[in-house]
Protein backbone atom coordinates (compact mmCIF):
# COMPACT_ATOMS: atom_id res chain seq x y z
CA UNK A 1 0.00 0.00 0.00
CA UNK A 2 2.96 2.45 0.75
CA UNK A 3 4.44 0.80 -2.59
CA UNK A 4 1.49 2.41 -4.54
CA UNK A 5 0.81 5.66 -2.63
CA UNK A 6 4.87 6.51 -3.08
CA UNK A 7 4.72 6.03 -6.74
CA UNK A 8 2.71 8.78 -7.52
CA UNK A 9 3.78 11.77 -5.51
CA UNK A 10 7.44 11.16 -6.25
CA UNK A 11 6.89 11.02 -9.92
CA UNK A 12 5.48 14.43 -9.44
CA UNK A 13 8.49 15.95 -7.69
CA UNK A 14 10.98 14.61 -10.24
CA UNK A 15 11.78 15.20 -13.45
CA UNK A 16 14.22 13.60 -16.08
CA UNK A 17 15.53 17.92 -16.25
CA UNK A 18 16.40 18.01 -12.88
CA UNK A 19 18.49 15.45 -12.29
CA UNK A 20 20.32 14.92 -8.36
CA UNK A 21 23.84 14.97 -7.49
CA UNK A 22 23.87 11.23 -7.07
CA UNK A 23 22.25 11.10 -10.39
CA UNK A 24 24.79 12.46 -12.37
CA UNK A 25 27.74 11.09 -10.07
CA UNK A 26 25.85 7.42 -11.22
CA UNK A 27 25.87 8.56 -15.03
CA UNK A 28 29.15 9.42 -14.82
CA UNK A 29 30.74 6.31 -13.19
CA UNK A 30 28.33 4.47 -15.14
CA UNK A 31 29.75 6.19 -18.78
CA UNK A 32 33.42 4.93 -17.57
CA UNK A 33 32.00 1.41 -16.00
CA UNK A 34 30.11 0.73 -19.46
CA UNK A 35 33.26 2.42 -21.15
CA UNK A 36 35.51 -0.28 -19.68
CA UNK A 37 33.38 -3.35 -20.08
CA UNK A 38 33.44 -2.50 -23.83
CA UNK A 39 37.06 -2.05 -23.89
CA UNK A 40 36.93 -5.56 -22.06
CA UNK A 41 35.24 -7.70 -24.65
CA UNK A 42 36.70 -5.66 -27.91
CA UNK A 43 40.32 -5.54 -26.96
CA UNK A 44 42.89 -7.75 -28.70
CA UNK A 45 45.43 -7.44 -25.86
CA UNK A 46 44.67 -9.85 -23.67
CA UNK A 47 45.92 -8.57 -20.51
CA UNK A 48 44.78 -5.23 -21.44
CA UNK A 49 41.03 -7.22 -21.44
CA UNK A 50 41.72 -8.26 -17.86
CA UNK A 51 42.85 -4.80 -16.65
CA UNK A 52 39.89 -3.30 -18.04
CA UNK A 53 37.57 -5.83 -16.18
CA UNK A 54 39.34 -4.12 -13.11
CA UNK A 55 37.97 -0.80 -14.29
CA UNK A 56 34.40 -1.92 -14.99
CA UNK A 57 34.14 -3.86 -11.53
CA UNK A 58 35.57 -1.21 -9.30
CA UNK A 59 33.04 1.29 -11.11
CA UNK A 60 30.21 -1.41 -10.33
CA UNK A 61 31.48 -1.07 -6.52
CA UNK A 62 30.99 2.81 -6.64
CA UNK A 63 27.58 2.20 -8.23
CA UNK A 64 26.95 0.19 -5.37
CA UNK A 65 28.35 2.68 -3.07
CA UNK A 66 26.09 5.22 -4.38
CA UNK A 67 22.86 2.87 -4.26
CA UNK A 68 24.04 2.60 -0.66
CA UNK A 69 24.66 -0.79 -0.60
CA UNK A 70 27.97 -0.28 1.10
CA UNK A 71 28.57 -3.97 2.33
CA UNK A 72 27.89 -4.94 -1.27
CA UNK A 73 30.30 -2.73 -2.78
CA UNK A 74 33.27 -3.63 -0.42
CA UNK A 75 32.35 -7.71 -0.74
CA UNK A 76 32.73 -6.53 -4.49
CA UNK A 77 35.90 -5.02 -4.18
CA UNK A 78 37.59 -7.80 -2.51
CA UNK A 79 36.03 -10.89 -4.03
CA UNK A 80 36.17 -9.69 -7.70
CA UNK A 81 38.86 -6.86 -8.23
CA UNK A 82 40.97 -8.63 -5.23
CA UNK A 83 41.01 -12.34 -6.33
CA UNK A 84 38.77 -12.86 -9.54
CA UNK A 85 40.91 -10.42 -11.91
CA UNK A 86 43.73 -12.14 -10.08
CA UNK A 87 42.58 -15.76 -11.12
CA UNK A 88 42.02 -14.65 -14.59
CA UNK A 89 45.41 -12.83 -14.66
CA UNK A 90 46.64 -16.48 -13.54
CA UNK A 91 44.85 -18.23 -16.21
CA UNK A 92 46.14 -16.05 -18.83
CA UNK A 93 49.80 -16.88 -17.99
CA UNK A 94 49.32 -20.07 -17.38
CA UNK A 95 48.20 -21.23 -20.91
CA UNK A 96 50.84 -18.56 -22.11
CA UNK A 97 48.78 -15.96 -23.92
CA UNK A 98 50.30 -13.59 -25.67
CA UNK A 99 51.70 -10.25 -24.39
CA UNK A 100 50.91 -8.21 -27.42
CA UNK A 101 48.11 -7.93 -30.08
CA UNK A 102 46.94 -11.04 -30.61
CA UNK A 103 44.82 -10.86 -34.08
CA UNK A 104 42.26 -14.14 -33.81
CA UNK A 105 41.59 -12.77 -29.93
CA UNK A 106 37.75 -12.12 -32.10
CA UNK A 107 35.90 -15.41 -33.47
CA UNK A 108 34.67 -15.42 -36.97
CA UNK A 109 30.96 -14.73 -35.81
CA UNK A 110 31.47 -11.73 -34.38
CA UNK A 111 29.28 -9.78 -36.46
CA UNK A 112 26.57 -12.14 -35.49
CA UNK A 113 27.52 -11.51 -31.84
CA UNK A 114 27.05 -7.78 -32.70
CA UNK A 115 23.63 -7.88 -34.16
CA UNK A 116 22.47 -10.16 -31.49
CA UNK A 117 24.31 -7.93 -28.68
CA UNK A 118 22.94 -4.80 -30.36
CA UNK A 119 19.44 -6.11 -30.64
CA UNK A 120 19.23 -7.59 -27.18
CA UNK A 121 20.02 -3.99 -25.86
CA UNK A 122 17.91 -1.87 -27.76
CA UNK A 123 14.73 -4.55 -26.72
CA UNK A 124 16.08 -4.58 -23.22
CA UNK A 125 16.55 -0.78 -22.69
CA UNK A 126 13.16 -0.18 -24.47
CA UNK A 127 11.12 -2.58 -21.92
CA UNK A 128 13.18 -1.68 -19.11
CA UNK A 129 12.53 2.17 -19.52
CA UNK A 130 9.23 2.04 -20.65
CA UNK A 131 8.20 -0.09 -17.65
CA UNK A 132 10.13 1.80 -14.85
CA UNK A 133 9.07 5.38 -16.57
CA UNK A 134 7.84 6.84 -13.08
CA UNK A 135 9.85 5.37 -10.62
CA UNK A 136 11.94 6.77 -8.78
CA UNK A 137 14.69 5.16 -5.57
CA UNK A 138 14.26 7.36 -2.81
CA UNK A 139 17.79 7.17 -1.43
CA UNK A 140 17.59 9.35 1.38
CA UNK A 141 16.94 8.18 5.18
CA UNK A 142 19.07 5.33 6.94
CA UNK A 143 21.72 3.78 4.01
CA UNK A 144 19.44 -0.17 2.61
CA UNK A 145 22.66 -1.51 2.68
CA UNK A 146 25.13 -1.02 5.66
CA UNK A 147 26.88 -4.07 7.28
CA UNK A 148 24.10 -4.02 9.69
CA UNK A 149 20.98 -4.10 7.71
CA UNK A 150 22.72 -6.88 5.35
CA UNK A 151 23.88 -9.31 8.33
CA UNK A 152 20.65 -9.36 10.16
CA UNK A 153 18.92 -10.04 6.89
CA UNK A 154 21.25 -12.60 5.94
CA UNK A 155 21.92 -14.33 9.27
CA UNK A 156 18.26 -14.35 10.10
CA UNK A 157 15.92 -15.04 6.77
CA UNK A 158 18.56 -16.62 4.91
CA UNK A 159 20.96 -19.03 7.42
CA UNK A 160 20.56 -21.97 5.55
CA UNK A 161 21.00 -20.82 1.95
CA UNK A 162 24.09 -19.39 3.53
CA UNK A 163 25.45 -22.39 5.43
CA UNK A 164 24.41 -24.33 2.05
CA UNK A 165 26.62 -22.07 -0.02
CA UNK A 166 29.44 -22.42 2.48
CA UNK A 167 29.35 -26.12 1.33
CA UNK A 168 29.19 -25.22 -2.42
CA UNK A 169 32.22 -23.23 -2.27
CA UNK A 170 34.55 -25.80 -0.42
CA UNK A 171 32.86 -28.68 -2.98
CA UNK A 172 34.22 -25.77 -5.51
CA UNK A 173 37.73 -25.25 -4.09
CA UNK A 174 37.94 -29.36 -3.96
CA UNK A 175 37.14 -29.80 -7.45
CA UNK A 176 38.99 -27.23 -8.45
CA UNK A 177 42.33 -29.05 -6.57
CA UNK A 178 41.01 -32.08 -7.89
CA UNK A 179 41.06 -31.45 -11.50
CA UNK A 180 44.77 -29.72 -12.01
CA UNK A 181 46.29 -32.03 -9.83
CA UNK A 182 45.32 -35.04 -11.91
CA UNK A 183 46.43 -33.09 -15.21
CA UNK A 184 49.86 -32.64 -13.15
CA UNK A 185 49.78 -36.10 -12.00
CA UNK A 186 49.27 -37.39 -15.65
CA UNK A 187 51.31 -35.01 -17.66
CA UNK A 188 54.36 -34.74 -14.77
CA UNK A 189 57.13 -33.81 -16.58
CA UNK A 190 55.60 -30.61 -18.36
CA UNK A 191 57.55 -28.82 -16.68
CA UNK A 192 56.43 -24.80 -15.59
CA UNK A 193 53.14 -25.15 -15.86
CA UNK A 194 52.98 -27.43 -13.31
CA UNK A 195 54.92 -26.06 -10.87
CA UNK A 196 52.74 -23.66 -9.12
CA UNK A 197 49.46 -25.79 -8.94
CA UNK A 198 51.91 -28.58 -7.78
CA UNK A 199 53.39 -26.61 -4.92
CA UNK A 200 49.55 -25.32 -3.89
CA UNK A 201 49.07 -28.51 -3.75
CA UNK A 202 51.69 -30.03 -1.98
CA UNK A 203 52.39 -26.89 0.27
CA UNK A 204 48.89 -28.00 2.88
CA UNK A 205 50.37 -31.69 2.44
CA UNK A 206 53.66 -30.99 3.65
CA UNK A 207 52.25 -28.48 6.46
CA UNK A 208 50.17 -31.49 8.02
CA UNK A 209 51.19 -34.28 9.81
CA UNK A 210 51.51 -37.26 7.33
CA UNK A 211 54.04 -36.74 4.73
CA UNK A 212 53.30 -35.63 0.99
CA UNK A 213 53.85 -38.44 -0.53
CA UNK A 214 52.27 -39.28 -3.86
CA UNK A 215 49.76 -41.02 -2.21
CA UNK A 216 46.10 -39.03 -2.69
CA UNK A 217 43.77 -40.54 -0.03
CA UNK A 218 46.53 -39.55 2.75
CA UNK A 219 47.13 -35.78 1.30
CA UNK A 220 43.73 -35.15 0.88
CA UNK A 221 42.63 -34.16 4.24
CA UNK A 222 45.81 -31.92 4.12
CA UNK A 223 44.36 -30.23 0.87
CA UNK A 224 41.17 -29.51 2.43
CA UNK A 225 42.48 -27.78 5.60
CA UNK A 226 44.72 -25.78 3.08
CA UNK A 227 41.52 -24.79 0.78
CA UNK A 228 39.89 -23.34 3.49
CA UNK B 1 17.72 8.27 -8.57
CA UNK B 2 15.51 7.62 -11.14
CA UNK B 3 15.13 3.40 -11.12
CA UNK B 4 16.28 3.66 -14.79
CA UNK B 5 19.51 4.73 -14.12
CA UNK B 6 20.57 1.46 -12.81
CA UNK B 7 18.55 -0.60 -14.69
CA UNK B 8 19.46 0.82 -18.08
CA UNK B 9 22.95 0.13 -16.91
CA UNK B 10 22.73 -3.36 -15.61
CA UNK B 11 21.21 -4.14 -19.25
CA UNK B 12 23.92 -2.47 -21.65
CA UNK B 13 26.47 -4.39 -19.23
CA UNK B 14 24.49 -7.60 -19.61
CA UNK B 15 24.55 -7.02 -23.36
CA UNK B 16 28.21 -6.35 -23.58
CA UNK B 17 28.74 -9.67 -22.07
CA UNK B 18 26.64 -11.25 -24.11
CA UNK B 19 28.38 -9.98 -26.97
CA UNK B 20 31.75 -11.07 -25.43
CA UNK B 21 30.79 -14.27 -24.75
CA UNK B 22 29.64 -14.90 -28.45
CA UNK B 23 32.63 -12.89 -29.95
CA UNK B 24 35.61 -14.09 -28.20
CA UNK B 25 37.66 -16.77 -28.55
CA UNK B 26 39.71 -17.40 -26.17
CA UNK B 27 38.28 -19.11 -23.42
CA UNK B 28 39.52 -17.33 -20.38
CA UNK B 29 38.08 -14.01 -22.31
CA UNK B 30 34.51 -15.50 -22.50
CA UNK B 31 34.87 -16.13 -18.41
CA UNK B 32 35.52 -12.42 -18.10
CA UNK B 33 32.16 -11.78 -20.03
CA UNK B 34 30.23 -14.38 -18.02
CA UNK B 35 31.90 -12.05 -14.95
CA UNK B 36 30.60 -9.30 -16.74
CA UNK B 37 26.70 -10.70 -17.08
CA UNK B 38 27.00 -11.70 -13.85
CA UNK B 39 27.77 -8.34 -12.25
CA UNK B 40 24.93 -6.59 -14.76
CA UNK B 41 22.52 -8.72 -12.36
CA UNK B 42 23.99 -8.08 -9.15
CA UNK B 43 23.62 -4.52 -10.18
CA UNK B 44 19.82 -5.33 -10.90
CA UNK B 45 19.25 -7.27 -7.51
CA UNK B 46 20.73 -4.59 -5.34
CA UNK B 47 19.37 -1.18 -7.42
CA UNK B 48 15.60 -2.98 -7.00
CA UNK B 49 16.35 -3.80 -3.79
CA UNK B 50 16.83 -0.52 -2.58
CA UNK B 51 14.01 0.62 -4.40
CA UNK B 52 11.37 -2.33 -2.34
CA UNK B 53 13.08 -1.82 0.72
CA UNK B 54 12.12 2.09 0.23
CA UNK B 55 8.65 1.23 -1.09
CA UNK B 56 7.44 -1.62 1.50
CA UNK B 57 7.71 -1.65 5.11
CA UNK B 58 8.78 -5.15 5.49
CA UNK B 59 11.67 -6.68 3.60
CA UNK B 60 13.73 -9.32 3.51
CA UNK B 61 16.55 -8.01 1.64
CA UNK B 62 16.43 -10.55 -0.59
CA UNK B 63 17.95 -8.47 -3.67
CA UNK B 64 21.32 -7.97 -1.49
CA UNK B 65 21.31 -11.56 0.10
CA UNK B 66 20.86 -12.87 -3.62
CA UNK B 67 23.61 -10.43 -4.56
CA UNK B 68 25.87 -12.44 -2.15
CA UNK B 69 25.06 -15.79 -3.35
CA UNK B 70 25.88 -14.78 -6.71
CA UNK B 71 29.12 -13.21 -5.80
CA UNK B 72 30.35 -15.91 -4.10
CA UNK B 73 28.58 -18.34 -6.71
CA UNK B 74 30.51 -16.72 -9.59
CA UNK B 75 33.78 -16.73 -7.17
CA UNK B 76 33.39 -20.34 -7.64
CA UNK B 77 32.43 -20.90 -10.79
CA UNK B 78 35.64 -19.18 -12.27
CA UNK B 79 37.64 -21.10 -10.30
CA UNK B 80 35.84 -24.44 -11.42
CA UNK B 81 36.25 -22.64 -14.79
CA UNK B 82 39.79 -21.82 -15.22
CA UNK B 83 40.93 -25.36 -13.81
CA UNK B 84 39.20 -26.55 -16.44
CA UNK B 85 40.47 -24.36 -18.98
CA UNK B 86 43.62 -25.09 -17.97
CA UNK B 87 43.09 -29.10 -18.38
CA UNK B 88 42.16 -28.34 -21.60
CA UNK B 89 45.05 -26.47 -22.21
CA UNK B 90 47.49 -29.15 -20.89
CA UNK B 91 45.74 -31.46 -22.94
CA UNK B 92 45.50 -30.00 -26.47
CA UNK B 93 47.83 -27.26 -26.32
CA UNK B 94 45.59 -24.65 -26.88
CA UNK B 95 42.86 -22.47 -24.85
CA UNK B 96 40.94 -21.40 -28.10
CA UNK B 97 37.01 -22.88 -27.82
CA UNK B 98 37.04 -22.55 -31.86
CA UNK B 99 39.76 -25.57 -32.28
CA UNK B 100 38.02 -27.28 -29.76
CA UNK B 101 35.44 -29.23 -31.89
CA UNK B 102 35.03 -32.80 -30.45
CA UNK B 103 31.37 -32.87 -29.54
CA UNK B 104 30.44 -31.47 -32.44
CA UNK B 105 27.93 -32.94 -34.53
CA UNK B 106 27.60 -32.09 -38.24
CA UNK B 107 29.27 -32.77 -41.43
CA UNK B 108 32.69 -32.25 -40.45
CA UNK B 109 33.98 -35.43 -38.90
CA UNK B 110 37.71 -34.80 -37.01
CA UNK B 111 39.68 -37.06 -38.80
CA UNK B 112 43.23 -37.03 -37.23
CA UNK B 113 42.11 -35.23 -34.39
CA UNK B 114 39.66 -38.06 -33.42
CA UNK B 115 42.43 -40.02 -32.15
CA UNK B 116 43.70 -37.61 -29.93
CA UNK B 117 40.19 -36.89 -28.27
CA UNK B 118 39.71 -40.10 -27.73
CA UNK B 119 43.00 -40.05 -25.62
CA UNK B 120 42.35 -37.21 -24.45
CA UNK B 121 39.09 -37.77 -22.87
CA UNK B 122 40.65 -40.86 -21.51
CA UNK B 123 43.10 -39.02 -19.92
CA UNK B 124 41.02 -36.40 -18.29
Amino acid sequence: MRLASSLNPAAAQHGFLSPTGVEIAFLLVGLVTFGAALVTVTTRQLVHAALWLVVALGGLAVEYLLLTAEFIAWVQVLIYVGSVVVLLLFGLMLTKAPIGRSPDADSGNRWAALTVAVAAAVALVWVVVDAFRATWIDLDGPPAGTTRVTGESLFRHWVLPFEALSVLLLAALVGAIVLSRKATADADASGPTAGPTAGAAAGPGATSGPKATADTPVARPGEKEGAR
Amino acid sequence: MHLAYPAVLSALLFCTGLYGVLARRNAILVLMSVELMLNAVNLNLVAFDVWLSRAAQETLHSGQALTLFTIAIAAAEIGIGLAIVLAVYRNRGTSDIDKLRDTAEGPETGGPDSSEAEKAEATA
